[in-house]
């Protein structure tokens, strides 16, 4: 470890919009006729702001330097059109960069398409030695491997029939099978687990696992998907609009893509009219200001959150209210709901500072958001909301040893609230 | 080991001939799957490759050849000298055009996974090859058919061993004329329509429909003839299969020639070699 294999120093790319390229010759001298005269531009489209020159430049990238060790597994998140796809090209050489410079020190292995230069015509056998060739491994190598490959692609019993028949599945386990038995040292993967169903992409994420680990090779992965970043990778990268905004820790990285970043995490949060539920408008027992404790909203699993809550009275009786919080995962599903185990009791026109203590340590590792209610309790125990603040405060929580014994947690089967370990009992 | 650099500026001309010859097996794979793209699920196969030459020679020498009498070529059957002429044009127009569409035709592939940008020209020439070899081989079969009618005279002599440096020419030329036309396409795509017909018009500049010796009486159009670097590749392929009658040797029309097929491919070259890097942010 600690061995540079691939160093991005400063590097930019640059595109011209417009229709560039996709234009005529005719076109082209039409244009540079016009402009000579002064004229205006005979093929810009009627009503159309008619652009000086033959389009603006576009950033794609804008100054990206970071470096990768041997063996790392380093995961690139972004909005579309942040330049992910961008970089990756960059590094396979498919264009050049405007600035900067890239250096690699092994054989670069890219799956940016799923089935590069399969041909529907041929067979899967010819297109495990087309696809191999491609990719770069020779005639020998794929002997030796492709009876690996085809056990890997569950495709043995449809080997020999055109790929035109395959279905889109045994398409993409063929083609990654072959990417998968490569021979480089870094090995550079966009988004092509998103086809393929669940079991074979965990059969993917594992295959990339094991040949990280037992013979050293780095990995680039791209994707959209956040569970599988987490399962694999070590490191995060995460661009947005051309500019690398961070790279480190991958709950970090996806906190921070998530939207949930610390530079717009308040721990003081005063409650304005616009933060209540419409349902409820005006209050006359409110929830004013929420004093968090933690100062970047990023905790650990197992660890609890504490509050601070300011709750305002505005009746001429004394109030009695039960304080609520549900949490909710970044993404809107529900994980539970803790409430007071006793009502708060807020004197006439009053204000009262109440202690809170949420516990979330059971709380899966990810991004989730609260929202804060009070509600009063009615004769005969019905409940009513009083004030609903839907959320108000965002935080992370991330993994550590203590989490699933370092194990991924699958949230799509199994939830976001991970429950206390089975307790095996003597006969 | 395998360290490299890309760096947005760099200088110099790089061939890349070490990564061409170490993705040959690519190649190989690439002729192979043209080929068999081509010709899969059809009836006749690669017979298909010798229909059209024969249905175009035998439009030829009955248009050009009996009705118009353009080709002068003595005791040789006609058929013949329309067949070789044929046939070499169709290899030269092959490598041309295979070429000239190469980066529009393959940039899915080209935009998804770095191989040397060569290959695909080179694999697109060896798959011409192929056909005309085909071609060739009834070419053969119809003149040792014609050595056994009497009233014909046909003398192969020496000169057909220089077919493998014609077609060695031809493809240099080919290729080098199609990369220029391709590195232009990428930027603008109506030049492809000039390509076709290009093609057809120089095919009228060059003896294959007719006979050297039409331009006997215009000083002006002999040297326009003959500055065309085809001329001198088409009569000496037919010199040398069919006799003097049939063709003839011109050096100074075929020196200069290979001095013109030699600047072509350079320039094709360098010109690829500075496309290639980033054709792709165009094409």
């Amino acid at each position: 470890m600690g061995e540079k294999i691939l160093t991005i120093e400063h590097v930019s790319k640059k595109y011209r919009l417009g229709m560039i390229g996709g234009t005529t010759l005719r076109n082209e001298l039409q244009r540079k006729r016009a402009k000579r005269r002064g004229l205006e531009d005979p093929t810009a489209k009627v009503g159309s702001k008619s652009s000086g020159e033959m389009g603006e430049e576009f950033l794609a990238l804008d100054d990206i330097s970071f470096s990768v060790d041997k063996g790392e597994r380093i995961g690139i998140i972004g909005h579309n059109g942040a330049g992910k796809s961008t970089l990756l090209k960059l590094i396979s050489r498919i264009t050049a960069p405007s600035t900067g410079s890239i250096e690699m020190n092994g054989r670069i292995a890219s799956m940016l398409e799923v089935g590069t230069g399969f041909h529907p015509e041929l067979s899967g056998r010819e297109n495990i030695y087309m696809n191999g060739a491609i990719l770069g491994m020779t005639k020998a190598e794929i002997d030796r491997k492709i009876e690996d490959i085809i056990d890997f692609s569950e495709c043995r019993q449809f080997i020999e029939t055109p790929v035109k028949r395959y279905s889109s599945g045994m398409y993409v386990k063929l083609a990654f099978s072959v990417a998968a038995h490569l021979d480089a040292e870094i090995m550079i993967m966009d988004e092509v687990l998103a086809v393929g169903d669940m079991a074979f992409q965990k059969k993917c994420i594992e295959k990339m696992s094991q040949v990280s680990e037992s013979e050293g090779r780095t990995i680039l992965y791209v994707s959209h998907n956040m569970n599988t970043i987490r399962q694999l990778c070590s490191r995060c990268i995460v661009l947005d609009h051309g500019h690398l905004v961070f790279d480190g820790d991958v709950e970090q990285a996806i906190a921070i893509y998530m939207g949930h970043d610390s530079k717009e995490y308040c721990s003081h949060i005063e409650v304005t009219p616009q933060m209540r539920d419409p349902l409820w408008p005006d209050p006359p027992v409110s929830i004013e200001e929420i004093f968090a404790e933690s100062p970047d909203g990023i905790i650990s699993f197992g660890d609890k959150l504490r509050f601070q809550v300011r709750i305002r009275n505005r009746k001429e009786e004394q109030a009695q209210v039960y304080l609520r919080i549900v949490t909710r995962t970044s993404g809107g599903v529900s994980v539970s709901m803790a409430s007071s185990p006793e009502k708060i009791a807020v004197g006439a026109k009053e204000d009262c500072l109440v202690r809170v203590c949420l516990d979330v340590s059971r709380v899966v590792p990810g991004s989730y958001s609260l929202s804060f209610a009070l509600v009063e309790s009615g004769a005969l125990g019905s409940a009513t909301n009083v004030d609903v603040l839907s959320g108000a405060y965002s935080f992370s929580i991330l993994a550590n040893h203590a989490f699933n014994h370092s194990a991924a947690w699958y949230t799509q089967w199994w939830g976001n609230y991970a429950m206390n370990d089975l307790e095996i009992e003597p006969q | 080991m395998y360290y490299k650099r890309i760096s947005a500026d760099e200088k110099g001309i790089h061939f890349h001939f070490d990564e061409v010859w170490q993705n040959r097996y690519l190649i190989y794979l690439l002729v192979k799957r043209g080929f068999i793209s081509r010709y899969k699920q059809t009836i006749l196969g690669p017979a298909w490759a010798l229909i059209q030459p024969l249905m175009t020679t035998i439009v030829f020498t009955f248009i050009f050849g009996n009705v118009a009498r353009l080709a002068d070529c003595g005791a040789v059957p006609t058929f013949l000298f329309y067949m070789c002429g044929n046939i070499t044009w169709h290899f030269f127009a092959g490598c041309l055009t295979g070429t000239a569409n190469t980066f529009v035709l393959n940039r899915g592939i080209m935009g998804k996974v770095y191989f040397p940008r060569l290959c695909m020209p080179i694999s697109s020439v060896l798959n011409q090859l192929i056909s005309s070899g085909i071609q060739s081989a009834m070419f053969l079969v119809f003149l040792v058919i014609y050595l056994f009618i009497p009233q014909y005279s046909i003398i192969v002599n020496a000169y057909a061993l220089m077919a493998p440096i014609l077609v060695l020419q031809m493809a240099l030329l080919g290729m080098g004329c199609g990369i220029i036309i391709s590195a232009a396409t990428t930027k603008y795509r109506d030049l492809q329509f000039l390509v076709s017909f290009g093609v057809s018009l120089w095919m009228y500049a060059t003896p294959v429909a007719y006979s050297m010796d039409l331009f006997k009486s215009s000083a002006v159009l002999q040297i326009i003839v003959r500055a065309n670097p085809m001329s001198s590749v088409i009569e000496m392929m037919r010199y040398g299969f069919l006799g003097p009658d049939a063709g003839s040797l011109d050096w100074l029309s075929y020196g200069w020639s290979w001095i013109f097929t030699l600047i072509v491919f350079l320039c094709g070259v360098l010109l690829f070699n500075k496309v290639e890097r980033t054709f792709m942010d165009t094409v």
